[in-house]
């Protein structure tokens, strides 16, 4: 077995993932888009005997995730979701990665077809913290969590809670459950799918699978 | 299986001034296709026929621990030691050996020389014993999927059942998908690098200019050189310096040599090799023909122009994957103009299409196609780790 997967694996999960982590169950089928180094990915091959694939923009991203034993290809939404077959993942998770596709809509509708289930999570830049820095400064939002300026940001297509909520309405897309999460990705008591999410919510989670 | 690999020794006899005879040549051989003719691609039957080859390592008592190295074009079974013509080191000696990436410690190596090869396994240099001469064009065109098939012989021969690892880089990556598509069964992992599905348009033209000017040179004879006791080294050495040049790219061309002048201060106002550039391909291309037969060099090129697996299955790639149970990872290189990163990608999404298990790495280098065969620590590390990962899996059974 692979040290650094092990150690990837025993290491703590940043809690978005985590939370991601928690709705697999043991042996699914799981495509991982935007995977990263491998974190999410390692975390359920060992942990929960997972068939875990995963597609990654970033050179240096695929190669510590091959170099570690997982099956990553080098690749992007946008361009790599349309060859896969229907239904041949149980989870499609795509973290904090819409935001950056040029497609939003054919990716998600993608993710839904390949996958019998999608987690898909973003900012929400209904949050009130964004609305009140445009408000106050007239400036596009630079926050904690949102760092890039106006014209080096990878995130070319933002959305809010209520926007995403519409886009899956007209797109045939079911919300099986939905998740409210602060900047720093633990959960909200309230619901997901609400006006006050859509203002309190500085990120958001939701399972989707197609109607 | 114990295993010697024949090895460094002093370049043997040399026969008319060419590669030595293949009962010169250190390593292992076996013959086939005697009692049962061998059936081409071209539909005629070859037997019996020798296939050369070496190993590197130790086969385990379940004979789990075997893996295939497939050679490009004008490689050969000498992976991993000095290479009894030439003198210099294996080919692949910097992935392959005890402690390497690919290590000889663990797992037991294998690569025999391709069909219509010319270091021991039959080729159009071998004599017919139909007629007691040297084959030359009489000998059957071959294909990707005949070399492929008279390697399954040789690991039934073994005894293996299932290789670990498939693996080679250009042609050699057409027979490690080739190996895959045809015994997707025998194939735990199969690693092809820097290689496509199919032949381009581009590939082709440039194996044509290559087969022209051998078959141009008047000492080439028809084919027949060897009866005549001559050798087409001319038209072999342009093929080469023309190959080579396919196998850099222009900034390594350019890093290596750039306008730089061979031993003068200024130009000649003649036909002389003034820039460096050129003193080095004509050096390729004559210690070249020092170990490669000019009749071998067309039948090696035609089977990669040949090679389309697409072809083979009603024209869509990824019906060549259906089902198929291979851990694949491909690699392919920035630079490399010859079999581009696209021709990877394409096998990637065929791959996917068939729900199949792929990884892939597009290196970033500047030493174009034969990026695979140098120092490439990426590369080396990221393989390190699929084989790594691919162990793991295959101990614990899926």
């Amino acid at each position: 077995m692979s040290g650094v997967a092990e150690r990837a694996a025993a290491a703590a999960l940043r809690v978005d993932l985590q939370i991601i982590a928690d709705m697999i169950p043991e042996g699914a089928r799981v495509l991982d888009v935007g995977c990263e180094d491998g974190a999410l990915l390692a975390h359920l091959v060992r942990g929960k005997n997972v068939d875990g694939r995963g597609v990654e923009l970033s050179q240096a991203g695929v190669n510590v995730c091959v170099s570690n034993g997982l099956s990553v290809i080098q690749g992007d939404a946008d361009t790599d979701l349309g060859g896969y077959p229907s239904d041949v993942f149980d989870f499609v998770v795509l973290s904090q990665t819409l935001q950056a596709t040029r497609d939003p809509k054919g990716v998600l509708a993608d993710l839904v077809r390949i996958g019998r289930r999608a987690v898909v999570s973003f900012p929400n830049f209904g949050h009130w913290r964004v609305r009140w820095h445009l408000l106050t400064r007239g400036r596009m939002p630079v926050t904690r969590h949102l760092t890039y300026q106006w014209y080096d940001t990878p995130n070319i297509h933002f959305c809010t809670i209520l926007d995403f909520l519409a886009l899956c309405g007209e797109i045939g897309v079911e919300i099986e459950r939905g998740l409210a999460l602060d900047e720093v990705g633990r959960v909200q008591p309230y619901s997901a799918v609400g006006r006050r999410a859509n203002l309190m919510a500085a990120q958001a989670m939701f399972v989707l699978r197609r109607r | 299986m114990s295993v010697s690999s024949g090895g460094p020794a002093a370049a043997p006899a040399m026969r008319n001034g060419l590669a030595p005879a293949w009962g010169d040549l250190p390593g292992h051989r076996v013959e086939f296709g005697r009692d049962r003719p061998f059936r081409l691609d071209s539909g005629v039957e070859l037997g019996p026929f020798t296939v050369a080859y070496q190993t590197y390592g130790r086969l385990n008592a379940d004979k789990s621990n075997a893996i295939l190295v497939c050679h490009a074009l004008t490689g050969d079974q000498y992976v991993a030691e000095t290479h009894p013509v030439t003198g210099k080191p294996g080919w692949w000696e910097m992935l392959v050996g005890p402690g390497q990436v690919v290590d000889t410690e663990r797992w037991f190596v294998i690569c025999a020389n391709v069909l219509g090869g010319c270091l021991g396994t039959s080729g159009p240099r071998d004599i017919d014993p139909a007629t007691g001469q040297p084959w030359g064009l009489s000998f059957p065109v071959i294909t990707i999927a005949d070399m492929v098939r008279s390697q399954k012989l040789l690991i039934e021969h073994l005894g293996i059942e299932k290789l670990f690892c498939v693996i080679g880089g250009s042609m050699g990556g057409m027979q490690v998908l080739q190996w895959a598509t045809s015994y997707p069964d025998r194939v735990f992992s199969a690693v092809p690098i820097a290689t496509a599905a199919r032949h381009s348009a581009q590939n082709i033209a440039f194996h044509e200019v290559g087969r022209q000017a051998i078959m141009a040179d008047p000492d080439w004879c028809g084919g027949d050189y060897l009866q005549q006791g001559r050798r087409p080294g001319a038209g072999l050495a342009v093929a080469r310096m023309a190959a080579h040049i396919t196998y850099l790219s222009e900034a390594a061309l350019h890093r290596k040599f750039g306008r730089a002048l061979q031993d003068r201060t200024g130009l000649s106002y003649g036909f002389d090799a003034d820039f460096q550039v050129e003193s080095y391909l004509r050096h390729q291309g004559s210690t070249f023909v020092e170990r490669f037969d000019a009749n071998s060099y067309l039948y090696i090129t035609r089977a990669m122009d040949y090679f389309d697996i697409a072809a083979e299955h009603g024209g869509v790639l990824a019906n060549a994957f259906r089902g198929s149970p291979t851990r694949f990872c491909l690699f392919s290189f920035t630079s490399d103009w010859l079999f581009p990163t696209s021709e990877s990608r394409a096998v990637v999404h065929a791959l996917n299409a068939a729900a199949a298990n792929v990884s892939f790495v597009e290196i970033d280098s500047d030493k174009g196609h034969d990026a695979f065969l140098l120092d490439e620590p990426e590369f080396h590390a990221t393989l390190r780790g699929f084989l790594a990962g691919c162990a793991d899996h295959w101990s614990r059974g899926r």
